[in-house]
């Protein structure tokens, strides 16, 4: 699963006090926090809470970020970085005025530029075109698919260029169960087989079971960082959505103390 | 955060990027035929319209004209730039690229190179209605009309790409248009000659870029050969072009708030 040459291989993504000021609200609290290689990683919280700014931060588009951030040993945002991640947007990002196919021959052109590819581009284009389950849809305008066609060609987009890490914010969002355990299959066969590490993220609890670890975050804090048995276990509850308001009424009770120290 | 994340290394244009790009904006024109006969008629039918309405002075339908010829690419590809990048910039395509190994550069050229394409075809019909089929008396080559054009429309992508910018929605985008271009067409030389207008407005109309597309323009009307006035003209429109160029790639931020 870890394909590193036998040193101990570091978190594809490590975090340490890491800030971030969004408008002039910090929004990102001193976080610390690791993302095992080859795994998948639910950031899980509510609305507002701050996954998306934790992950545009990873994958290097969010402006003042504070503290270390380094992902595959190297500075989130390096150039190097470009090719070997993957990143879907919350919104779809995609052109509503191209068809699926276009949409994705011109992202496949911009990771594999030139003639010399073109063919490998074109097997890769129909391959990720199935791994969303949209062959049937290849050649209808992006703006008239459904809101879940579209997240599928925006994730499709990420699935070009084989990356190491996929940062996936809420993926699942809105699609119809049988597709969104066909993606969860996806996400593990992508793990297991390519080694690939996926953070994913979700205001859904129920999508935890899924995740090999978890991130719960409120308001700008990672509450606990575990795996979902674990984090069962220790709060004493049947499930993630009870042992998460666990962990916030501790948090809350903890602050109290403090408070009327 | 270390400060090498904010500044990418500096890296080449990448003919096939640039390429996949202007490929990709030519396709995304063309799924909008209505934008397409609207870049290809428009000027054809006010260029005609201009014919008729100074029917007993051909001297002026040819002065303005001429003039009208390089304003018509300037214009028309100032508003369909804005408006694409900012729908670029609004729809997260573009923080989905700049997260790809995609350069500044690569982007820009890529859109330059496509807009550059459509406003051939759009000068090409113009020009060639309007000296075969309306007796526009263009002493000089038509070929050269044609670069002057070309230049115009790089110019008009330019201040369209830096504008796009500053205009949080495509109602602000459009209103840029009036503040950007009005003052450069009143001063350009289209009305008055430069020479005769207050020296203030004579001095300011001197730094304008669109004052030597029209100049350039005139030269061509008006002289056989290549005159060195036409040189200088068109050298000013292309470097204006590259620096708002440069302009607009500062505003492509990987980082944002
Ligand atoms: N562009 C922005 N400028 C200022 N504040 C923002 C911006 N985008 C989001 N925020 C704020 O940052 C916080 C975290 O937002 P976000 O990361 O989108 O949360 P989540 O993805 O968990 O729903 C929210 O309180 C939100 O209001
Ligand atoms: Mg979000």
């Amino acid at each position: 699963m870890m394909n590193s040459q036998g040193v101990a291989p570091p978190g594809a993504v490590e975090a340490r006090a890491l800030t971030v000021e969004r408008g002039d609200r910090t929004v990102l609290r001193s976080l610390d926090f690791t993302v095992e290689p080859g795994r998948i990683t639910g950031l899980l919280g509510p609305s507002g809470c701050g996954k998306s700014t934790l992950m545009r931060a990873v994958v290097g588009t969010q402006a003042k970020v504070g503290g270390t951030l380094d992902v595959l040993g190297l500075p989130a945002g390096h150039p190097a970085l470009r090719p070997r991640v993957g990143y879907v947007t919350q919104a779809p990002s995609v052109y509503s005025d191209l068809t699926v196919r276009q949409n994705l021959d011109y992202f496949a052109a911009v990771l594999l530029p030139g003639r010399a590819h073109r063919d490998s581009r074109r097997e890769t284009v129909t391959r990720v075109i199935q791994d969303v389950d949209l062959t049937t849809r290849a050649d209808a305008l992006a703006g008239n698919l459904s809101g879940g066609q579209l997240s599928r060609v925006s994730l499709a987009v990420a699935l070009l260029g084989t990356p190491e890490l996929l940062v996936l914010d809420e993926p699942t969002v809105g699609l119809d169960p049988v597709l969104r355990r066909d993606l969860w299959n996806l996400f593990h066969t992508l793990a297991a087989d390519r080694g690939t590490t996926i953070l994913v993220s979700s205001h859904v609890m129920d999508e935890a079971e899924r995740c090999h670890r978890l991130l719960l975050m409120r308001e700008g804090t990672v509450l606990a960082a575990d795996t979902p048995d674990a984090l069962r276990t220790r709060t004493g509850s049947a499930t993630i959505e009870e042992a998460f308001l666990h962990l916030v009424d501790e948090a809350a009770a903890t602050a109290r103390k403090e408070a009327t120290r | 955060m270390s400060t090498t994340a904010t500044t990418p290394a500096p890296r080449p244009l990448s003919p096939a990027r640039t390429l996949a790009t202007a490929v990709r904006v030519l396709r995304q024109l063309r799924h909008d035929p209505r934008t397409i006969a609207l870049l290809l008629i428009v000027p054809v039918l006010m260029i005609t319209l201009l014919r008729y309405v100074f029917d007993a002075s051909p001297q002026t339908f040819d002065a303005i004209g001429a003039s009208l010829l390089g304003i018509f690419p300037l214009i028309t590809m100032f508003l369909v730039t804005s408006i694409a990048t900012l729908r670029e910039r609004t729809s997260g395509t573009l923080e989905r690229l700049l997260a790809m190994p995609l350069g500044k550069g690569d982007l820009i050229a890529g859109y330059a190179l496509a807009f550059g394409a459509v406003a051939v075809a759009q000068s090409v019909l113009a020009t060639a209605l309007s000296v075969w089929v309306l007796g526009l008396d263009v002493v000089g080559s038509p070929w050269l009309l044609l670069l002057v054009a070309l230049l115009d429309a790089l110019l008009g992508t330019a201040l369209g790409l830096f504008v796009s910018a500053f205009a949080a929605s495509e109602f602000q985008a459009v209103q840029f248009m009036p503040a950007v271009i009005f003052p450069q067409l009143l001063l350009c030389g289209l009305f008055t000659p430069r020479d005769r207008m207050h020296p203030v407005l004579e001095a300011v109309s001197n730094v304008m870029p669109m004052s030597y597309a029209v100049d350039g323009m005139n030269q061509v009307l008006t002289h056989t050969d290549v005159t060195t006035d036409f040189y200088r003209d068109i050298l000013i429109v292309a470097g204006c072009a590259l620096l708002v160029l440069c302009l607009g790639a500062a505003t492509l931020r990987r980082r944002t708030g």
